[in-house]
């Protein structure tokens, strides 16, 4: 079963292991003694992962249940002592499979979700029941026959009206009280008034009620609903799984000298902290022991790490690479650099205008339309003398008539089948405004570092170093995670090169990595420290004699090139923002062929780049994955994040793309355009089917059997059309 | 006619039925992970449907 081992390379170095408390945080008490995490484990992804996990996890002792979903790629596990989980843990990512735990602040369930399920059950029960009365009717029961078909479909429809129909009352009663109008708002009208209407018939033993219209209106709206929501819900748990960036506590030291893990919401300026390596800083604070590298690049765009030492300041969100030190606090959480993005990305967003949705700004027009055409209908038979009764049935049935059925589907089922697409490509999408306006856009912002770049330096010239010599780096490197060590362990990993076994191997924090081989000292790190005489950015060195030397370049995203060619082959506008260094920034440019780009960015300066764009009349995508990007992701009209992205830009972002090529971006333009244009033919459908039953209802030749033929026709004809989206992207992908 | 009136609530009861089976289903979360089911059919180890 090859498919099921993700990575066979398991680094010698690794991330400190979670901590028994930081599990405790991420998980839910179900009894006084008996917990719950869930973890997400991304690199699940078929019948064998679940097998395998879920045995060697029924191996663990003290683990409860574990149990795999490979939908949502989480694995739950039920555990009495914290030892317990964290060995299941171990257990995953020693069988390769990364993971983390996944933070336990929602509930479990998605409640809306099984709300709509509900409704849409009672619905299809209602319509299913009323549509077998209905034909029996339109077979031609007369009588008092069809006035107890008649009562018994009034009573099975209730359910279907008071129960399922709420999710349109309450969207349309909240629209109104806000004094606007959506979709909702004609749906609403037209089921009131056609349930209203059909009992009035039942009560006068008239031959026509429209009970099975109503149920199936709210069935066929209900199950688009129940669609979009199931796959933004989708969109949102792939998403809600990634990897947090942020820290989610700290290993506080009292001043009795103890040591206490404390979530971040607890830090106070002032505290102690003991910092490992391969943790984030959790509050701004200030080096007060040791020395180590720091990672800034998910806080500034930094690519470079920074050494730090007794008196450096540290950010928090940055991440610390080689040796544990320890901080004071110098700020709460709640006054962080964190914090203040947050402040700042919320402040961008509450300032961006409102984006009303092509459904609503349709259906602005739409209802006066329909409801003058009712009263119309309802003045001009009253006027040719027919009776206040007819005239009456006459202008409601105008009204159920255009009751915009084929309209509600038009756009929720465009982008539900868009939203496919994009997913099986693993591009999320978050909101289905976003894909709207995705299609509007014509100017697009990149951040660099972690966006166009992967934010990962790769070994330059890797082959001209010889084997012998990359194995001994290789071994070396493997015991550090300094992102260049990691890098040298990638290359060896690339060309397949056993490793050599030094022995007492250190890590010098700030310098390199030692170890004995064969009786030689070898150091792998920089070039003063490794020896004296050696030139680059890392040398390998043999009892100071420089043997090798390595240097590093950030490692593009694949497909950048072309991602970026054909952003400009469809006319838009690129630009380049990073907080870099601005050679760095403008090398890259240059060889990408971006005129406008800029470096040593500020976060405000971003955000003000995008607004100067947006009073040019401009539509921004903005492509960014830093903390310092995340004001202005919230400020551009539609934002992208990759998924290694921090996690307050991934919430920003309307899209977020899991895959590591940039041909991601232009995809997403490329699906959002092609949504747009079966909206506008889902439209004119739906509209030019109005145009023809207006009149016919207007002439009060609408029948209930005309009705219901009328609408399920055209609702199923819009989703057919929307199911087109699916199939030349297969056929594209089968070619390339 | 009238003699086939009992069909309405024998078929009532059927559709009533269904809804009922269907709530229940739900509620047991056999909803919860298709992919996973559609999966776990291949595999000999019988286990209890829900993880509690």
């Amino acid at each position: 079963m090859s498919c099921c081992a993700p990575s066979d390379f398991v680094p010698l170095a690794q991330g400190p292991d979670t901590r028994a408390q930081e599990i405790t945080l991420g998980s839910r008490q179900l009894e006084p003694t008996l917990w719950q995490t869930d973890l997400s484990v991304p690199s699940i992804h078929c019948g064998g992962c679940i097998a395998k996990i879920e045995t060697a996890l029924g191996k663990v002792p003290g683990i409860v249940a574990p149990r795999v979903n490979l939908s949502t790629r989480r694995v739950t596990i039920k555990w009495h002592d914290a030892a317990a989980a964290q060995a299941a843990i171990d257990t995953v990512q020693t069988l390769g499979y990364p993971c983390h735990v996944f933070d336990d602040t929602q509930p479990q369930r998605d409640e809306a979700f099984h709300k709509l399920i509900l409704a849409l059950a009672v619905a299809a029960f209602s319509s299913m029941n009323i549509m077998m009365l209905s034909i029996g009717v339109w077979a031609g029961a007369t009588g008092s026959t069809r006035d107890v078909f008649h009562a018994i479909a009034g009573l099975l429809c209730l359910p279907a009206f008071l129960y399922s129909g709420q999710v349109f009352y309450k969207s349309a009663f909240d629209a109104l009280r806000h004094k606007t109008t959506n979709m909702d708002v004609p749906i609403a009208i037209g089921l009131i008034l056609a349930f209203a209407l059909s009992v009035y018939e039942t009560m006068i033993s008239s031959d026509q009620a429209y009970f099975d219209a109503v149920a199936t209106l709210i069935f066929f709206l209900l199950a688009g609903r129940t669609l979009d929501h199931m796959m933004r819900a989708r969109a949102r748990s792939a998403v809600d799984g990634l990897a947090r960036l942020a820290a989610r506590g700290a290993m506080v030291v009292e001043p009795n000298g103890q040591t206490t893990y404390r979530p971040t919401a607890e830090l106070a300026p002032g505290m102690e902290i003991m910092l490992a390596a391969g943790e984030r800083v959790p509050v701004d604070g200030e080096v007060i022991d040791g020395i180590s590298e720091i990672d800034s690049s998910l806080v500034n765009g930094e690519s470079q790490p920074l050494t730090v030492a007794t008196g450096s300041a540290l950010r928090a969100g940055t991440l610390n690479l080689s040796s544990p030190i320890r901080l004071r606090a110098t700020a709460a959480a709640k006054d962080s650099f964190l914090a203040e993005m947050t402040r700042m990305m919320e402040a961008a967003e509450s300032g961006r205008g409102a984006y009303r949705t092509l459904a609503d700004r349709v259906s602005r027009h739409y209802t006066p339309v329909v409801n003058i055409a009712a009263a119309l209908a309802l003045v001009l038979w009253l006027i040719l003398g027919a009776g206040v009764h007819q005239s009456i049935t006459i202008a409601i049935s105008v009204l159920i008539i255009t009751c915009p059925c084929a309209l509600g589907l038009a756009v929720p089922m465009v982008q539900v089948v868009a939203a496919r697409r994009l997913f099986t490509r693993r591009i999320m999408l978050r909101d289905g405004a976003a894909l709207e306006q995705l299609a509007t856009i014509d100017t697009v912002v990149f951040d660099k570092t972690g966006t166009l770049t992967l934010g990962q330096p790769q070994l330059k010239r890797a082959d001209a170093v010889s084997t012998d010599l990359l194995a001994i780096a290789a071994a070396l490197a493997g015991h550090s995670l300094h992102p260049y060590s990691q890098a040298v362990s990638a290359a060896a990993r690339t060309r397949q090169i056993g490793l050599s076994q030094p022995e007492d191997v250190r890590e010098h924090a700030g310098l390199g990595v030692e170890g004995r081989l064969d009786g030689h000292v070898w150091r792998l790190g920089r070039a003063g420290w490794a020896s004296a005489d050696g030139v680059g950015q890392v040398i390998l060195a043999r009892d100071g004699k420089a043997q090798a030397a390595f240097d590093f370049e950030d490692t593009e995203r694949p497909g950048l090139h072309e991602a970026i060619d054909d952003l400009k082959r469809r006319g838009l506008n690129v630009e380049l923002l990073s907080g870099d260094s601005a050679p760095v920034v403008a090398e890259l440019a240059q060889r990408l062929g971006i005129e406008t780009a800029r470096g040593e960015v500020y976060p405000a300066d971003k955000l003000a780049r995008i607004r100067k764009l947006q009073a040019q009349g401009r539509k921004v995508l903005m492509v960014g994955d830093g903390l310092n990007d995340s004001p202005a992701l919230a400020a551009a009209d539609v934002s992208m994040a990759p998924a290694n992205a921090a996690d307050v830009g991934r919430n920003a972002a309307g899209l977020v793309f899991l895959s590591e090529s940039l041909d991601a971006v232009p995809y997403a333009i490329e699906t959002a355009h092609q949504s747009r244009r079966l909206v506008t033919q889902n439209f004119v459908l739906a509209i030019g089917y109005n145009a023809i039953a207006l009149p016919v209802a207007f002439l009060g030749h609408i029948t209930p059997l005309a009705a219901a033929i009328a609408m399920s026709s055209s609702s199923i004809i819009v989703v057919a059309n929307a199911l087109r989206l699916v199939r030349p992207s297969e056929k594209k992908t089968h070619h390339e | 006619m009238n003699e086939f009136f009992y069909l309405i609530p024998v078929s009532l009861a059927l559709g009533t039925l269904g809804l009922v089976v269907f709530i229940w289903s739900l509620r047991a979360k056999q909803y919860d992970d298709l992919d996973g089911a559609a999966e776990r059919v291949l595999y000999d180890n019988d286990e209890p449907i829900s993880g509690e």
